[in-house]
């Protein structure tokens, strides 16, 4: 056994009823790990948006979890529009989202900074109408 | 394992426990498993919900409470009803003949509980008010929540409102009471009368706050069958003993320990939810910040909150329809009431009261974690994985675990072993992996001799 884990978990698109499965999911590992329960919310924080991300724009979605001492790395690779301008994506506000979307009290435009505010490093790459690709890392022994 | 957490009122008996694990399949916290035909509680887990207790079908399961002749070491004989208490009895009884029969028993005094919630509540109000930075706060009333959110919700220890319970302010009100009468502090003796388990684990050993002005604790049901049993057999209460002036409540505090009780009265959004299982399926979505702008929760491990108390004995709902009658014919009254009312009140001290509301910290106590370390955490998990591989998934508890998952768990704490789980006997005898012979050796170590016994023979 080496000190590492890995999990995947699919995401459907659309279907805003399932939509969170994957951070609980996750967050349950990370309490099972003993991971300092400060670094738990963060990391559940932004995986929930993220993951909340791929049900609201992408048709299907997968999440790849590795988790060793050193660090959670949270990937999500979509197959979706993709994103045309991260950066403006990144500003608060922004969203795409459909008045649908956002009557369901999603699509706030708050998605990429909450997540930006939450990870330890985050970094997205997209090409238009294939899909994105987000990858979350935390770090789980740098204090403060 | 790391030392125990908390003090529990629920007692399993071993010697009347049949080792039917219906108390194992329902725990919410799945702090119960079987071994050698018995039922046995994980102290760690077990936050006092008590839904174990009211499935078992023999009464294994007690809950542990001071024995009643305790009240006569006192001159002072305090009993600290909960609202609750008259919601137990049919409109018919009413409420004077109900604590007629407390003094006849011997009490002194009766004070009801939610005179307390009167400095509570603005001391809440104020709490939020000063920490608007912390959302969702939620309220510490319930006991078995505050355990709960210890043990499954480390993460949220904070957001407990970290003030005393209306049990306490009540209890410390009468003391000073009391005391400034010039009664002898020995003297004193304040009894409350509990609607469930989780109270008296909470008396016995506070959370936050280390010291209870509470002397001891009796059963409701225990008051219940004493006061019923005098009302059947004629005692209308108006002979034998004059009944103290009571001080009364105000409709939102007769309410309080209702669902929504506490959130109907409190600042921006307060959402009120009831029943462990609802409140944990709720706390996960808090946890996950899908649900972000809640200030105030209300969470009750009991289904209608008090009157569903493990320890009542009326029906759960014909108590809240006594209690909402009671609030409103309180509310019709009120002229004539103010009048009535006795001088004395727990405004008197509401400022002294007020000063010392604050608890020691809440900390986490997290049940979730495989290890302290990490990486022996990680090397379980993987062996957890490994051994879900073997495991049915079907969930039947005959391993003496409640789930597979928990069994998978418990191998992976070195506390049992995979061939206790039927599935795996019978593959294992299969291929000879196991003698028949052995295979029953494994179910009765689990269950016991006496199921496997023939009795066809």
């Amino acid at each position: 056994m080496d000190n590492q884990m890995h999990f995947e978990y699919n995401v459907e698109g659309g279907n805003f009823t399932r939509a969170g499965y994957a951070s609980s999911q996750i967050k349950k590992i990370l309490k099972q790990l003993n991971v300092d329960i400060a670094i738990i919310k963060r990391t559940v924080v932004a995986t929930y948006e993220a993951e909340v991300n791929v049900v609201a724009h992408a048709y299907s979605g997968t999440i790849y979890v590795d988790i060793d001492t050193e660090a959670v790395k949270i990937r999500l690779v979509d197959e979706g529009p993709g994103i045309p301008d991260i950066d403006q994506a990144m500003e608060e506000g922004y969203s795409t989202a459909s008045s649908q979307v956002r009557e369901m009290g999603f699509g706030a435009g708050m998605g990429l900074p909450n997540m930006k505010k939450n990870a330890d490093k985050l970094e997205i790459s997209s090409e238009v109408d294939k899909g994105t690709t987000v990858e979350i890392t935390m770090f789980l022994n740098e204090k403060g | 394992m790391s030392g125990k957490y908390f003090h529990h009122a629920l007692k399993f008996r071993k010697d009347v426990c049949i080792g039917c694990s219906h108390c194992m399949n329902v725990c919410p916290t799945q702090a119960i498993r079987i071994h050698g035909g018995k039922a046995e509680l994980t102290d760690n887990r077990c936050v006092d919900c008590g839904k174990c207790y009211l499935v078992c079908p023999v009464g294994a399961i007690i809950v542990e409470q001071d024995d009643f002749s305790r009240i006569f070491e006192y001159e002072h004989r305090v009993a600290l009803i909960p609202s609750i208490l008259p919601g137990q009895f049919p409109e018919s009884v009413s409420i004077r003949q109900i604590c007629s029969v407390l003094l006849e028993m011997g009490f002194t005094d009766i004070f009801e509980v939610e005179h307390g919630t009167r400095i509570l509540k603005d001391a809440m109000i104020k709490y939020m008010d000063e920490r608007k930075d912390t959302r969702p706060l939620i309220s510490t009333f319930c006991p078995a929540i505050v355990r709960l959110i210890q043990v499954k919700f480390p993460n949220y220890t904070g957001n407990l409102i970290h003030l005393k319970a209306s049990l306490d302010i009540a209890a410390q009100y009468y003391q000073k009471k009391l005391l400034d009468q010039g009664v002898d502090p020995e003297q004193i003796g304040i009894f409350y009368i509990t609607p469930c388990a989780a109270k008296i684990a909470a008396i016995k050993s506070p959370v936050g706050d280390e010291h209870s002005a509470i002397t001891g604790v009796i059963n409701m049901d225990f008051i219940f069958n004493k006061v019923y049993t005098s009302v059947k057999q004629g005692f209308s209460g108006k002979k034998t003993c004059t009944i103290p002036r009571m001080q009364h409540l105000q409709p939102e505090e007769i309410l309080w320990t209702l669902t929504d009780g506490e959130a109907s009265l409190m600042p921006g959004r307060a959402l009120a939810i009831d029943e462990i299982t609802n409140v944990i399926e709720f706390m996960e979505k808090i946890e996950n910040e899908e649900i972000s702008d809640i200030d105030f929760l209300e969470l009750r491990a009991c289904d209608q909150s008090c009157a569903g108390g493990i320890l009542t004995s009326g029906n759960r709902f014909f108590a809240v329809e006594r209690l909402r009658n009671n609030a409103r014919m309180v509310k019709d009254q009120e002229k004539i009431r103010v009048t009535r009312e006795s001088k004395e009140s727990i405004d008197d001290y509401a400022e002294e009261l007020g000063k010392d509301l604050a608890v020691n910290k809440i900390l986490p106590r997290s049940m979730d974690k495989l290890d302290e370390d990490m990486t022996r955490a990680m090397q379980k998990m993987q062996k957890v994985q490994e051994i879900m591989k073997t495991l049915p998934y079907v969930d039947c508890g005959l391993c003496g675990s409640p789930t597979c998952n928990a069994l998978a768990e418990d191998i992976a704490q070195g506390e049992a072993v995979v061939d206790q789980c039927i599935f795996v006997q019978k593959k294992y005898e299969q291929s000879g992996k196991l003698t028949p012979k052995e295979s029953m050796e494994k179910m009765q170590k689990i269950w016991g001799h006496e199921k496997f016994e023939d009795s066809t023979n």
